[in-house]
């Protein structure tokens, strides 16, 4: 029993570590942030959140879609949580072609709550031949899409450096201190002051970065915080139902002599 | 197995099973007569049984929302995840479900190994077990493929390719194994057709499994037979059934932490990135599970040689009741052997580690070395030390601490009789 425990016990942590540990061998040098959904019971930071809606929607969204989310989700229990006339505020700045109509005709309409994020390109085409040859990812799952999650995104938010006098960059590649191969063709988006937060938090390049990644791990994972909400009971449920049994087979086993 | 017969006490009892005896059935698992010393590394097979119907449940309910369409399977997921009430509690239980059916296997397939559980006369019972293992591999791999990630595209890719290596057939094979001229929508829907078939197959061979154990009953620690039912047996119900709770409870709590707290970590992240036949992504790496055979069939120089050296490192498990020519059955008794076998576990944790690792220097080394050694350890090590190894003496009876001084179990067994 004893044996078993410990071997088990081990077990969980050569597995916890061997994770953590190939994801710090290659990325050792990521900036860390001390995330508020990090821990057991962690929860977005709300104002955070609308921040990095304004980020995303400001800077990112000339080139970056996110065709997973529609304008509903703004306003849903656990992400940025806009209030409804928000929300619907929000979706009806942008234009959607709908149709045909009974004249069989299609024709554009204020987006409602219930369309996808109106994407930047019509074709991936488009995107790419806008972008000097590369693709904007879309950023609906960015950052479960990429090892290191959202310290990895906050990095190469972060990581625009002149490049070393051995690297020659082409016209349009910029040098960055966390990319994979350090070459990336999207230019620093971000500069203090870019936006203007409605809330008076002061714009600086790391806040909109902060913010901004927030915004973009709830887009890849909204339902993080009932996720960690259900874990929670479900575990303190598991230990006492684990007690209690561990207890009746106490019990049960006492009627014969041998140990369990 | 039990002595007596069971005999329903109503009359509507009586009459139905006479026509189908279920209640003699469930009698007999009720009181289907245990070894008392039972370890938890036995608790296992329990826990697996539960992982299987877990995998079912929340298989079919996933293939309610998902959509086996190369355009649109990756959206589908998206669509679970974020609309399906709660899918995302039952995508993550089912990604993460397999990790945890597979570390529940492997234990269970090393307790077997340790104790000698494969050894006469439970070869039916090992075999079935490997077959279950085999589908099992199948069946994750194909399941792995369904999301249509980066991860799914390429590794559906490298893995029907090896059949290239067949010869003069490999080519057509391949094109028919992918239902075309490279992996495409017809290779994702037969393999989500088949990925919903296979879980039944493998419910059907865990019968098989478990009635092909009520035969001879359970091996135990120190691997001696028993008579059953007596002091050194209990009933299954309830104190079997108890402690496998009480096992898979902390099993479970394990696995609600990977699901709620790190659902993601034993994925690769670029399966978050929908497939894209154009962009070929830096490391192809198969899920944890397969990594050692991955290993192994890297390892050789030659694909066909490769191929054939990962097909053989299961078979050689498959016959491993008749390469280890060793009597007694327990590693306990068994000194040298339980050496060999620590270093078995060491050298396929290591084969997994380099299966991860790209194949190049020293990786390449290391699993050259550690793939010669997991078939010495089968095809040279097993058969010789059951001649050579001086076993240590093996008591009589559970209860009953007097060694009866025989190794070999035919003898021991003899020997009890005529004590009786």
């Amino acid at each position: 029993m004893k044996i078993f425990l410990k071997i088990l016990f081990f077990l969980i942590i050569i597995i916890s570590n061997y994770g953590q540990k190939v994801f710090a061998a290659e990325n050792n040098s990521l900036l860390k942030q001390d995330w508020s959904f990090k821990s057991f019971y962690g929860k977005f930071d709300r104002a955070s959140l609308q921040r990095g809606y304004q980020v995303y929607t400001e800077v990112c969204a000339s080139c970056h879609s996110m065709k997973y989310l529609s304008y509903r989700n703004l306003a849903e229990e656990g992400g940025p949580e806009f209030s409804e006339a928000e929300a619907k505020n929000i979706a009806s700045q942008f234009e959607v072609i709908d149709g045909p109509n009974s004249d069989g005709e299609m024709f554009t309409r204020a987006a409602k709550l219930s369309d996808k994020f109106v994407k930047p390109y019509s074709n991936d085409q488009e995107a790419k031949n806008a972008n000097g040859g590369a693709y904007p990812p879309d950023m609906s799952v960015l950052v479960k899409a990429r090892k290191g999650g959202p310290d990895y995104i906050y990095s190469v938010l972060l990581g625009y450096e002149d490049p070393p006098a051995d690297i020659k960059l082409d016209e349009g590649v910029y040098f960055n201190k966390y990319m994979y191969g350090n070459k990336i063709k999207m230019a620093s988006p971000l500069s203090d002051g870019i936006v203007e937060y409605a809330d008076g938090t002061k714009a600086t390049q790391k806040q909109m970065a902060k913010d901004v990644v927030t915004f973009l791990t709830w887009a890849a994972e909204p339902h993080l915080e009932s996720r960690h909400r259900v874990g929670f009971k479900v575990i303190i449920y598991l230990l006492v139902l684990t007690i209690l049994v561990y207890f009746s087979m106490k019990r049960i086993w006492s009627r014969i002599e041998t140990k369990i | 197995m039990s002595e007596h017969q069971y005999e329903p006490k109503s009359k509507i009892g009586k009459w139905f099973n006479d026509r189908l005896p279920m209640l003699t059935l469930a009698d007999h698992l009720r009181s289907y007569p245990t070894p008392k010393n039972l370890n938890y590394w036995w608790t296992f097979g329990g826990i697996l049984t539960f992982c299987l119907i877990t995998q079912i449940i929340t298989g079919v309910i996933l293939g309610m929302h998902y959509i086996a369409h190369a355009e649109l399977a990756f959206e589908s997921v998206e669509h679970i995840m974020r609309d399906v009430n709660y899918g995302w509690l039952i995508r993550y239980v089912h990604a993460n479900g397999a990790s945890m059916f597979f570390l529940a296997v492997y234990i269970h397939i090393f307790r077997a190994l340790y104790y000698g559980s494969y050894k006469a006369p439970r070869e039916v019972i090992w075999i079935i077990g490997m077959i279950i293992y085999f589908l099992m591999m199948m069946t994750a791999f194909m399941g792995y493929v369904l999301p249509w990630g980066q991860m799914s595209f390429w590794g559906a890719t490298v893995i029907t390719n090896l059949f290239s290596a067949i010869p003069f057939f490999g080519e057509s094979i391949t094109n028919w194994l992918w239902g075309g001229f490279a992996v495409d929508n017809p290779t994702l829907t037969r393999f989500f057709s088949l990925h919903y078939l296979l879980p039944f197959l493998i419910f059907g061979l865990v019968i098989l499994h478990i009635w092909a154990l009520h035969v001879p009953g359970n091996n135990n620690p120190i691997g001696i037979d028993i008579k059953k039912p007596s002091n050194d047996t209990v009933p299954f119900h309830p104190y079997i059934v108890i402690k496998d709770l009480f096992a898979l409870l902390i099993f479970l709590i394990i696995f609600a932490f990977f699901v709620f707290y790190s659902p993601n970590i034993l994925g690769h992240a670029d399966n978050y990135i929908e497939a894209n036949p154009l962009v070929t992504p830096a490391h192809i790496v198969p899920e944890w599970y397969l990594l050692p055979f991955y290993a192994i069939l890297r390892s050789v120089p030659d694909k066909l040689f490769g191929v054939i050296a990962m097909f053989l490192a299961i078979f050689v498990l498959v016959i491993l009741p008749w390469l280890d020519t060793s009597k007694v059955r327990s590693a306990i008794f068994r000194p040298l052997y339980k050496q060999f076998y620590w270093f078995l576990v060491a050298d396929v944790l290591i084969l997994g580690y380099m299966g991860a690792m790209p194949a190049e220097g020293t990786y390449l080394l290391i699993a050259r070395v550690a793939t010669i050694y997991y078939f010495t350890h089968f095809l040279i090590i097993l058969p010789l030390l059951g001649r050579k190894e001086k076993t240590i003496a093996v008591p009589l009876s559970i209860t009953d601490p007097i060694l009866g001084g025989m190794s070999n179990q035919s003898m021991t067994r003899n020997n009890q009789k005529f004590k009786d």
